[in-house]
């Protein structure tokens, strides 16, 4: 029977990644679309994750949250760590799967018709309350769709997740670590078997995207 | 009672934004071709658009104020406005499209019976009519209780018949308003059907206010006159040639400030050869005729003459009978004259 654990801890990761990068890409979307200036520098600090090698990443995230890091000593106070542990790939695959969530919210919420936004505000509303009852129902579909994308994003992440978390069994070895450890270690009948598992999971998820707009259409 | 006193500059690219009126209980309209800067100056009021220099007061408060640097935003302005599209939310039903504006059920309730639209409550727009949709965007413009109201050509998206209809229910919301209200169209017709006062943008800018009964009867400018509908306008020389029709009009005391010379359709008169080379009578030949649903339009052009600009037609709206290359003889009554400088 093979350790089946990767799939989990991938799932669990993926899972907490994906709920980060939600929260953040709304607030962050939403807030850049109602931004005059600076518009184009934000965007490209924050769309960066997405160009940069996934070693760079790492690093820069190693550097940051690492246990002589500001951030690192803080999380110590709580006895909590990030490097070698599932969470510190949690935040990995969340800042490397960051660009997608916020690029497709940002496009869905820039869909939006502006008048109806606009009469919103003429008609005494909120910004926040436009957000959260016209924009962001408006904008369901592409939300949906980039939560799928950045979920898919997250099982994918190999890179920076192998430089933060590492690789120890049981505890930070992801699907795709899985992949190239078996590969290390000659047991290819093992690689096959997680990369049969890992294109699975990536069809299923992307048939479940392409059905969204049906669902929206039939929602009408 | 509260005024609204608008005086703005705004730039967009080429185009100069420059707008000033004043109005209070009575309907104000803005006239002008597409494109004239209308639909700007009332998203300015709105304050969906910031204009660069000015100011926007409403009654006691200041809306815009570019030296104060005061811009209240949209929600704080208290001014309705009903977009050419309708502008519903989406997502929403009838009910709630009014009820997220108007907070109250009962009001909403109340809302949709004013407008009988109550049976159409649970439908999303997607699933309305166009004239269902512009009741429901009034009735959720009236749930905001606004001080000024606004209307973008309500009626561009509305077939001849719901026009009509629409055109009514707003006129009846506008009789029990106490407020300024403005009306942004290019449809003279309902503009004098509407409103009390007239203003003329061209081009960017807010040529002239005048009441509705001058504004038809002696429009001061060129533009002013075309926007009343009058088709027949020709240049004119120092000594009362007009040039696009190849006339020699009978204007003594003409002053050296008159450009342009003025006629409507209906005040032509057709005479018969008999009075041919009478003052003001002229002869001209049919070009073509245009049967219209209730009239029949003639366009005539000067025998013989050649004119460069598209001008250099006169219409006449008659039901008698006329041919193309009918030669014709036309008075010209000359009090009925407009003369413009510009």
């Amino acid at each position: 029977m093979m350790d089946l654990s990767p799939l989990w801890i991938t799932f669990k990761i993926s899972l907490v990644a994906t709920a980060i990068v939600f929260v953040t890409g709304l607030l962050l979307a939403w807030g850049i679309t109602n931004l005059k200036k600076g518009k184009a520098v934000i965007d490209a600090v924050l769309s960066l994750p997405l160009v940069l090698p996934p070693t760079v990443m790492g690093f820069l995230i190693l550097i940051s949250v690492g246990t002589n890091s500001f951030i690192g000593k803080f999380l110590d106070t709580f006895g909590m760590k990030l490097v070698f542990t599932w969470q510190g790939a949690a935040v990995a695959a969340a800042v490397v799967s960051f660009p997608v969530m916020y690029r497709g919210i940002r496009g869905a919420l820039e869909q939006v018709d502006p008048t109806v936004i606009q009469a919103g505000r003429t008609l005494g509303l909120s910004e926040f309350k436009i957000m959260r009852k016209v924009m962001f129902p408006m904008a369901t579909p592409g939300i949906l769709a980039s939560v799928v994308l950045s979920f898919a994003r997250c099982l994918g992440e190999f890179g920076a997740t192998l430089m933060v978390a590492g690789n120890i069994p049981g505890k930070t070895r992801t699907m795709s670590v899985a992949v190239y450890t078996a590969m290390q270690g000659g047991d290819r009948e093992l690689a096959y078997k997680w990369v049969a598992i890992i294109v699975c999971y990536s069809l299923i998820i992307l048939v479940v995207m392409n059905c969204l707009p049906s669902l929206r259409r039939s929602r009408r | 009672m509260k005024t609204l006193k608008v005086d703005i500059r705004k730039k967009c690219g080429d185009f100069l934004l420059v707008s000033k009126f004043e109005t209070s209980e009575d309907r104000f309209a803005l006239l002008g071709a597409s494109g004239s800067g209308k639909s700007m100056t009332l998203k300015c009021i709105a304050g969906i658009e910031k204009p660069d220099e000015g100011s926007i007061v409403l009654g006691d408060r200041v809306l815009f104020d570019a030296k104060k640097k005061i811009n209240l935003p949209p929600r704080m302005r208290r001014v309705g406005y009903l977009f050419q599209n309708y502008a519903l939310f989406p997502n929403m039903t009838a009910f709630d499209n009014i009820n997220i504006v108007s907070g109250d059920p009962i009001r909403t309730h109340e809302l949709l019976d004013k407008f009988n639209i109550g049976n159409i409550a649970d439908l999303k727009p997607s699933k309305m009519s166009g004239g269902q949709c512009q009741r429901v965007a009034l009735a959720r413009m009236l749930a905001s209780n606004p001080e000024v109201m606004l209307f973008d050509e309500p009626f561009s998206a509305l077939d001849n018949y719901m026009h009509t209809i629409i055109e009514r229910e707003i006129m009846d919301i506008l009789s029990e308003f106490k407020g300024p209200s403005v009306l942004v169209s290019h449809d003279r017709n309902e503009v004098y059907r509407m409103c009390d006062s007239i203003g003329v943008m061209d081009n960017g800018t807010l040529v002239e206010v005048q009441d509705k009964e001058t504004f038809f009867t002696c429009p001061s400018s060129v533009v002013a006159a075309r926007l009343t509908g009058c088709k027949n306008i020709t240049r004119l020389e120092p000594d009362g040639f007009a040039s696009d029709w190849g006339i020699k009009l009978e204007l003594p005391d003409l002053k050296e400030s008159i450009k342009y010379a003025g006629y409507r359709a209906h005040y032509f008169e057709m005479t018969d050869s008999e009075h041919k080379g009478d003052p003001g009578v002229f002869e001209v030949q049919v070009e073509r005729v245009i049967d219209d649903t209730f009239s029949r339009v003639i366009v005539f052009r000067q025998k013989g003459y050649e004119s460069e600009s598209s001008d250099s037609i006169l219409t006449y709206i008659t039901g008698k009978d006329t041919s193309v290359d009918d030669v014709k003889f036309l008075k010209i009554i000359p009090e009925k004259l407009m003369l413009f400088e510009v």
